[in-house]
């Protein structure tokens, strides 16, 4: 499973506080942190500050390297924005994320066709959010084959289906999990990933069940997630998930993870 | 008399709910009571969210019980409206926020009083708006949007309207969780309706209506 560490994004309060006052050291905990607990990419986002997007975002790419040995996840639809911090990023991040939706992909495409970039495929079209997984598998075809067209590597491609809310719409679990399994078996090599947080949205008890829901799409595939690595139940049951789904050889990461007390439940 | 109905809306029976409001039918209470009832419960059940005892699951069943309630007594009430001159108000989602859960309910209620309600549904654009102004021929036109972003919309929104020389034709009134005076004066619309039932006294003081 490929963890990408979702904190350092400028929606939150004390994240939008530490790149106002220029915190280095707080942003670059957070980043070892999230580096220790297994994340392999690093999301950056500074989309709240519209005006200085291009100069916060380059910032924290340059932060978030200096304390740790990862890619960042550049999180921004602006590619004023993404092409500065790509000037700084070292080593091939990931760009989150292209869409159907036509202004954004236009302007998108040149920056992740030009190189040897991951990507993040939103199920997003003009005709604004799927519902179903027909809706979403319409959308996933349409991306992918336009951007392997645009000769961008199949393993270089993360889908994500969407998660919406089950509070407003009891089916949008069930479709995800739908598009998740159809997205996989008919693009052999893609990976797919979301964010998940979404699903509980309105619901008591979030944490447990995004945990649950987690469990779920693994068993259908998804095989990369945007998420807080330091959430330690999230992470116990993501590599219990792997185990059980047999995506870990021999069952190893999970008994070294035992091992080390990190299976917390 | 309501007071049976009004419990089994608040406390999410559904069956129950139903059953109640076509006994109440049934025996001859004026559907007029039993709307007004609904929107009690609805108050209701709006305070339960807010008070953090009712989830957002429960807005939505609510929701989902109203417009069972409404399909049983529209047909009632359309009888009694067809001897008036047509009352029509336009209803939707501005462009970019796709919350409808409070557009419902004014449509609900618009359509239980009598008014003939198009609804077109969430995240329209200004040019959508238009265009069903222009074949849908309304008094009133409803905008509804709960993002910060969908000021600007009912903004643009208004604007087309004007640019499309309906702005003297219609009466726009715009509500939704955070709008206020201010952003009533920004979007240029002619009211604001802090409430589904205040939306129903805009129209009816608007074109009238009992
Ligand atoms: C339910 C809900 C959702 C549901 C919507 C389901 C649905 N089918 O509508 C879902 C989960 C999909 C959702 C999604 C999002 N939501 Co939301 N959502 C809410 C929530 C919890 C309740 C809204 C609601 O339905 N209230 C109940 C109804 C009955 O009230 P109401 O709409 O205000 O309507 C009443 C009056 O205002 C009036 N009225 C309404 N419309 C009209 C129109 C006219 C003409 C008149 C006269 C009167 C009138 O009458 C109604 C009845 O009295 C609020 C938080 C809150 N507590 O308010 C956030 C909230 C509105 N959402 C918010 C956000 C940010 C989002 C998302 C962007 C989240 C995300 N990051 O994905 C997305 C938006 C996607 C989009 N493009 O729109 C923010 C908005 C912040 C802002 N200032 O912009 C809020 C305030 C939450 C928060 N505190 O952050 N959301």
């Amino acid at each position: 499973m490929l963890i990408v560490g979702e904190l350092i994004n400028s929606t939150r309060k004390a994240i939008a506080a530490a790149i106002e006052a220029g915190d280095r050291a707080s942003i670059q905990q957070i980043a070892k942190d999230q580096a220790n607990a297994g994340a392999r990419y690093i999301d950056v986002n500074a989309g709240s500050f519209q005006d200085r997007e291009i100069e916060y975002l380059t910032w924290l790419v340059q932060t978030v390297q200096e304390a740790v040995e990862l890619p960042c996840c550049l999180d921004s639809p602006n590619p004023a924005a993404l092409e500065a911090a790509l000037k700084v990023h070292k080593g091939i991040p990931m760009i989150n994320s292209i869409s159907l939706e036509k202004e954004r992909c236009e302007k998108l495409l040149p920056v992740v066709t030009a190189n040897d970039f991951k990507v993040v495929a939103l199920c997003m079209s003009d005709e604004g959010m799927p519902r179903t997984a027909d809706d979403r598998i319409r959308i996933a075809e349409e991306l992918v084959n336009f951007l392997l067209d645009h000769k961008i590597k199949l393993e270089n491609i993360y889908v994500d289906p969407l998660v919406q809310p089950v509070a407003t719409d009891q089916t949008f679990g069930r479709e995800f999990l739908k598009s998740v399994e159809q997205i996989m078996s008919r693009f052999s090599g893609i990976h797919t990933i979301c964010g998940l947080s979404n699903v509980s949205y309105g619901l008591p008890q979030r944490k447990f069940l995004n945990r649950t829901f987690m469990a779920m799409a693994i068993a259908k595939g998804l095989d990369a997630a945007i998420l807080d690595p330091l959430d330690k139940q999230m992470m116990a049951n993501v590599l219990a998930a792997e185990a059980l789904v047999g995506r870990d050889n021999f069952c190893m990461n999970f008994i070294n993870a035992h091992k080390a007390g990190k299976i917390v439940c | 008399m309501t007071d049976k109905l009004i419990h089994a809306l608040v406390e999410m029976q559904e069956t129950e709910a139903l059953q109640q409001a076509k006994q109440l039918l049934d025996s001859g209470t004026d559907p007029m009571d039993i709307l007004d009832a609904c929107s009690k419960a609805m108050e209701k059940v709006g305070q339960r969210f807010e008070k953090g005892e009712y989830f957002l699951p429960h807005l939505m069943m609510a929701g989902e019980m109203l417009k069972q309630i409404s399909d049983i007594i529209k047909p009632l009430i359309k009888e009694e409206k067809s001897t008036t001159e047509k009352r029509r108000v336009l209803i939707g989602t501005v462009k970019g926020d796709i919350h409808d859960i409070g557009k419902n309910i004014v449509t609900f209620l618009l359509e239980v009083n009598g008014f003939e309600v198009r609804d077109i549904g969430i995240d329209q654009p200004p040019e959508k708006f238009v265009e069903s102004i222009q074949e849908f021929q309304p008094q009133v036109v409803g905008m509804s949007g709960l993002l910060s972003l969908a000021f600007d919309s009912m903004k643009e929104t208004v604007e087309a309207i004007e640019k499309a020389g309906l702005r003297e034709k219609v009466k726009i009134m715009i509500g939704g969780g955070q709008v206020t005076e201010q952003v009533k004066d920004y979007t240029g619309a002619d009211a604001l309706g802090p409430n589904a039932i205040a939306g129903v006294n805009l129209a009816k003081q608007w074109i009238g209506g009992k």
